[in-house]
Parts: structure tokens; C-alpha cells; sequence
């Protein structure tokens, strides 16, 4: 390689290096300006007290512009490891969008019915039957007394979290 | 500098300064096409000029629609389509010029398929082509988010939904496609950016690409025949136009395209006055809701056969989960097309009638891709579940046996 070459090289290298630094730092910038906002992550503890709730079929709340479903297990529905229990009740506590690609299942008897590609979650809110890959989703909680708080990790929480990867 | 001389009339000027004779020699009147074509090759001329109706529409709803979740939903339905001027025509003419651009996508891309057009030197026309699908698809979806009703949420929903099929980042990248946690407001600004926007930019680059592409391989004709462009132009400006195989794009190859452009512009306009509710699903004029998804959701037709192939596989196979198998058929079916050049062994350009084999194939996936389509607009119940389950199926075998397909032809013919 000749001397002139070189020092053209050199150049051509610096310049690589100035765009390469604030390429990056753009793409950095481009991408969090696409990140959610901090209102949005900010935003919202939903609360629902649980005393209220009639066995057998489930009510939807929102939490997070997402719907929330709490179902108080009648006795004859089985029992399982993410049930939330609250003195002698069993709640199913869900995220009320199907884990395959989240549209919002209808309650039909004894089960959640998803209308967009057929997934079916029974009342422990376990998939029975299509292609939801997974449980319908936890939210995180935390109880006082008969009340709980969407969007706090309590405990109880953690356990059933817990119970469920297992 | 260079040298200018006194310019007798505002041609020669212009003629000095652009080089505007040589331009138009080059692009039109000495742009060589060749003669033994028919209708199928007017296509390309139809969606430059749908695309062009598009963006003029698209340039009048912009100034009244608000991307705004509290004004999107009736910035269309009651400003554009009850007080604006016209504002019904032109809401009418984009969401059916929307639809129709992918009839005659759909058509434009088969007839390459039938007649060989995509491959011996010709696989940048069809790569470019399938990316100009694919940036015409984005903007299609991007575009059905915006009048913000039912339907716009929750396809909006679904398709975001199945960025959470990624490995690892998935949970997180749909996050941050949105914006929120859910479908909301950062994203309809986001999508409404790069419908007006980002996306037509790109379109109309890739056009001019897949323009250039076709330069160098030139245009294919019905018989796939070879021959010599410069030779056979040389015939046509020798005053030889009989017996040249070739016409000039301008003005006598655009003749005939304008004359199918007529009969088609009829068709589209009778579609945009008449029959417009096609274009215009019921369940989106009710307003996004995010607490209730509609009973039965379904994409715009042109989707229907991808959509179904992801559904088609409903249950699990041999410890695969039903999503992850369903996400990769969708993604082979998206993604198959683009390869094709390679997947036909086939050393010679011929069309589907030369080629037995070949020519059985192509209709069975035309079959299939109706099949699919009709039953992705089907309630995925019952026996319905199944006929998707084997339709993907057949999809996806008919793209791995083309390579045998493609041989055994060349074969036959004795080409290999």
C-alpha cells in the first residue's frame, strides 16, 4: 500500500468511526422513542373486592386497558395449583386475553371460549383445547383482607406464580 | 462547464440543459417490449395507476382525519363521510382501490408464476415484486387500523399479538410496537405515521426498482421464447415492424394497456358507486372497543389465505405447541414465495402449458389458495378446523415438492 493510500484510508476509517458512534446513539434514541411513555407505565392499581363476586361465573374488571377476569370457583368446579385462596373461597384470577394472540374469551357455561381461532380455557383458566399455547395469563396482585390490588406483587402472588412455572 | 448555444424554442432549452430527448428514447419510445403478449401483461400499468388513486384519495382524507383514539372513529364516519364534500367518494375510493390493488397484485403475481417470469435471470423482477407485496400488505393493515372501529382494534390486536411468537424478546417487542400494554392510542399515531408516510415512500422506491429491475432481463413474453432485444429493435426502427418481435413500451405497447386500463377503471368505479360494502366491513363501524372482542373477526379477503394457514394447525404435533407450529406455517407462507426462483429446478423458461407437471401443480395451488381464502372467513369450528388443517398442509407440501416437480418436467423434455 502506498503513503497516499493510507492517509485515505485513515480518512475513511475516522469518518466509519464518527458514523458508526452516532448511528448507533440514533438507533438507541429511535428505539425508545418507541417505548411506552412514562404515564403509560405509570398508569393504574385497579382494586376489587372479592366478597361481592357470585360463585360460578366470572366478572371482568380492567386493569392496564386490559380485561381482568375474577372467577369464584363453585364447588363443584376442581380445584388447582394457581387457585387464589381467600378464607374458603377459591378464585381463578386471569388475564382475560387469549394467550394466543389476545382476543377476549366469552365465559359459555363452564368454560372461556375464545371466538377468534377456537381456543377453549377451562375454570382454572388452563387450555383445553386449540392453539393457545400456555394458561391464560397471571396478573400481579396483592390481597388485603377480602380486597385485592392489581399491579401490586404480594406474596400470594408469588406463590402461585410460583406453582404455576412448576 | 460544458458549452451552451443559443436555444431556439423552450424544448431545445429544456433539450440542453436535461437531456430530455435521450430521456424519453431511453424510458419510452426505444423501451422494449415484446409483441406476442396478451391482457395478463397490462397488470403492471393498473397498479401504477391504483397506486396513484390511492395516494390522491389517501391525500384528501388525510385533511380531515385526526389519528387520535377519542376523534379517529368519528373524524371518518361523521366528518369525512356526512360534512366533507365528497368525502364519501373518497373514503369509498381508497378503502376499494385498497382491496382491489391486491386482486390484481394476486393476479399480476400468477401470471408470472404461469408463465415463468421469475426466474433465468429475471429473480430481481420477482424479488422486488414480492416486496412491493409485502409494503403494499404493511400498508393494508397499517391503513385498517385507522378509522379506529371494532374490527380495526382487534386485528389490530392479532397482528401486533403475533410479534410475541419471537424467541426470548417476544413479550417485550410487542410491547414496544404499541407503545402501551395494550392496543392504544401511541399505537394508532405510530401506524398512522407510517400508513401517510413511511410505508408509500418505500412503496414508491421499490416501484422504481422493480421498474429497473425489468431493464436488463427485459419483460417475458407468452411463449417464453429468447431472442435478441437489440437485434429485433433494430428490425422495428428499420421500418421492419412486421416482422420484429418487439414494440416500443410508448406509444404502441401503452395503447393496449390503457384500452385494458378502460375496461378495469369501469369495473373499480362500479365497485367504488355500487357495490362499495365489500370494502366496508359492518362490524367496523362500531367503535373500537377494547373490553369486547366482536363475536366472529376475520382479515380483509386478500389476507384470508395466510390468516388460515396460521390457524390450520389447531392442535399440537409431537410436543410442538399449536401457536408455534400455526406462527411458522404463517411465516413459511409469507416468507416461501420469495424463494421461488430457487425451488424450481427447471433449467428452461417455459410456460405452464409446455411444462405437464408443472401446469397440474399451479392449479392445485390455485385451488388452495381459494380453499384457504373461503374457509379462513369460516368460524374455525368442526369439520371447518380440519379442511384448514389440510389445506395448510397442502400448502406448505406443494412448495416442498416443487424442486421434484420442476426436475421431473425438465427431465420429460430432456433438458436435464
Amino acid at each position: 500500500m502506498s503513503k497516499e493510500t493510507n492517509r485515505r484510508d485513515f480518512i475513511g476509517y475516522s469518518f466509519a468511526a464518527v458514523a458508526a458512534v452516532g448511528g448507533a446513539a440514533s438507533l438507541v434514541g429511535m428505539k425508545q422513542a418507541w417505548d411506552p411513555l412514562p404515564s403509560v407505565l405509570a398508569g393504574g392499581f385497579t382494586e376489587i373486592e372479592l366478597s361481592n363476586l357470585k360463585a360460578g361465573t366470572p366478572e371482568t374488571f380492567t386493569w392496564r386497558g386490559k380485561p381482568i377476569f375474577v372467577l369464584k370457583k363453585s364447588a363443584d368446579m376442581e380445584k388447582a395449583d394457581r387457585d387464589l385462596v381467600v378464607g374458603e373461597d377459591r378464585f381463578t384470577v386471569a388475564i382475560g386475553l387469549c394467550t394466543h394472540l389476545g382476543c377476549i374469551p366469552a365465559w359459555k357455561k363452564d368454560m372461556w371460549k375464545c371466538a377468534c381461532h377456537g381456543g377453549e380455557f377451562n375454570a382454572s383458566a388452563t387450555q383445553t383445547f386449540g392453539p393457545p399455547p400456555r394458561p391464560l395469563d397471571l396478573p400481579p396482585f396483592s390481597v388485603k383482607g377480602t380486597a385485592i390490588t392489581l399491579g401490586e406483587e404480594g406474596p400470594e402472588y408469588k406463590a402461585i406464580a410460583a406453582a404455576m412455572m412448576a | 462547464m460544458a458549452k451552451f448555444e443559443k436555444a431556439n424554442s423552450v424544448g431545445e432549452w429544456l433539450d440542453q440543459r436535461l437531456n430530455l430527448t435521450t430521456f424519453n428514447k431511453v424510458m419510452m419510445t426505444e423501451y422494449w417490449i415484446p409483441k406476442d403478449i396478451n391482457f395478463l401483461w397490462a397488470m403492471g400499468v393498473l397498479l401504477a395507476t391504483t397506486f396513484g388513486i390511492l395516494i390522491i384519495s389517501g391525500i384528501f382524507l388525510m385533511m380531515y382525519y385526526k389519528p387520535d383514539i377519542g376523534l379517529a372513529f368519528d373524524s371518518v364516519n361523521y366528518t369525512i363521510m356526512q360534512e366533507v364534500a365528497f368525502g364519501w367518494l373518497f373514503r369509498h375510493m381508497h378503502g376499494v382501490a385498497a382491496s382491489v390493488v391486491f386482486l390484481i397484485i394476486y393476479i399480476h403475481m400468477f401470471t408470472g408464476i404461469y408463465y415463468g417470469s421469475y426466474k433465468q435471470g429475471r429473480e430481481m423482477i420477482w424479488i422486488s415484486g414480492m416486496l412491493l407485496f409485502m409494503t403494499f400488505s404493511a400498508a393494508g393493515f397499517s391503513g385498517y387500523m385507522l378509522p379506529w372501529g371494532q374490527m380495526s382494534y382487534w386485528a389490530a390486536m392479532v397482528i401486533t399479538n403475533l410479534f410475541g411468537g419471537v424467541p426470548v424478546i417476544g413479550d417485550a417487542l410487542v410491547v414496544w410496537i404499541r407503545g402501551d400494554f395494550n392496543v392504544a392510542d401511541a399505537t394508532l399515531t405510530r401506524f398512522f405515521m407510517l400508513h401517510v408516510f413511511l410505508l408509500p415512500i418505500t412503496i414508491m422506491g421499490i416501484i422504481g426498482v422493480h421498474f429497473y429491475t425489468l431493464r436488463i432481463p427485459h419483460v417475458n413474453n407468452q411463449s417464453s421464447e429468447e431472442f435478441d432485444f437489440d437485434e429485433e429493435a433494430e428490425k422495428y426502427l428499420a421500418g421492419n415492424k412486421k416482422e420484429s418481435k418487439v414494440i416500443p413500451f410508448w406509444p404502441v405497447f401503452i395503447s393496449k394497456d390503457l384500452a385494458v386500463l378502460g375496461v378495469f377503471l369501469i369495473f373499480y368505479f362500479y365497485l367504488v358507486f355500487f357495490h362499495y360494502n365489500f370494502a366496508m366491513d359492518p362490524v367496523n363501524f362500531d367503535p373500537a372497543d377494547n373490553m369486547v372482542t366482536p363475536a366472529h373477526i376475520y382479515p380483509e379477503w386478500y389476507f384470508l389465505w395466510s390468516y388460515e394457514v396460521l390457524r390450520g394447525f389447531f392442535f399440537d404435533i409431537a410436543g410442538f405447541k399449536a401457536f408455534d407450529i400455526g406462527l411458522i406455517a404463517f411465516a413459511f407462507a409469507n416468507g416461501i414465495f420469495l424463494v421461488l426462483p430457487w425451488l424450481d429446478r427447471d433449467p428452461k423458461i417455459l410456460p405452464a402449458h409446455k411444462r405437464p407437471v408443472f401446469f397440474i401443480w399451479f392449479w392445485i395451488l390455485m385451488a388452495d389458495l381459494i380453499v384457504l381464502t373461503v374457509y379462513g372467513k369460516l368460524p374455525p369450528t368442526g369439520t371447518n378446523a380440519w379442511v384448514g388443517f389440510f389445506a395448510a398442509v397442502a400448502f406448505i407440501l406443494l412448495f416442498l415438492v416443487l424442486p421434484i416437480v420442476t426436475k421431473i418436467d425438465a427431465k420429460k423434455r430432456g433438458s436435464l
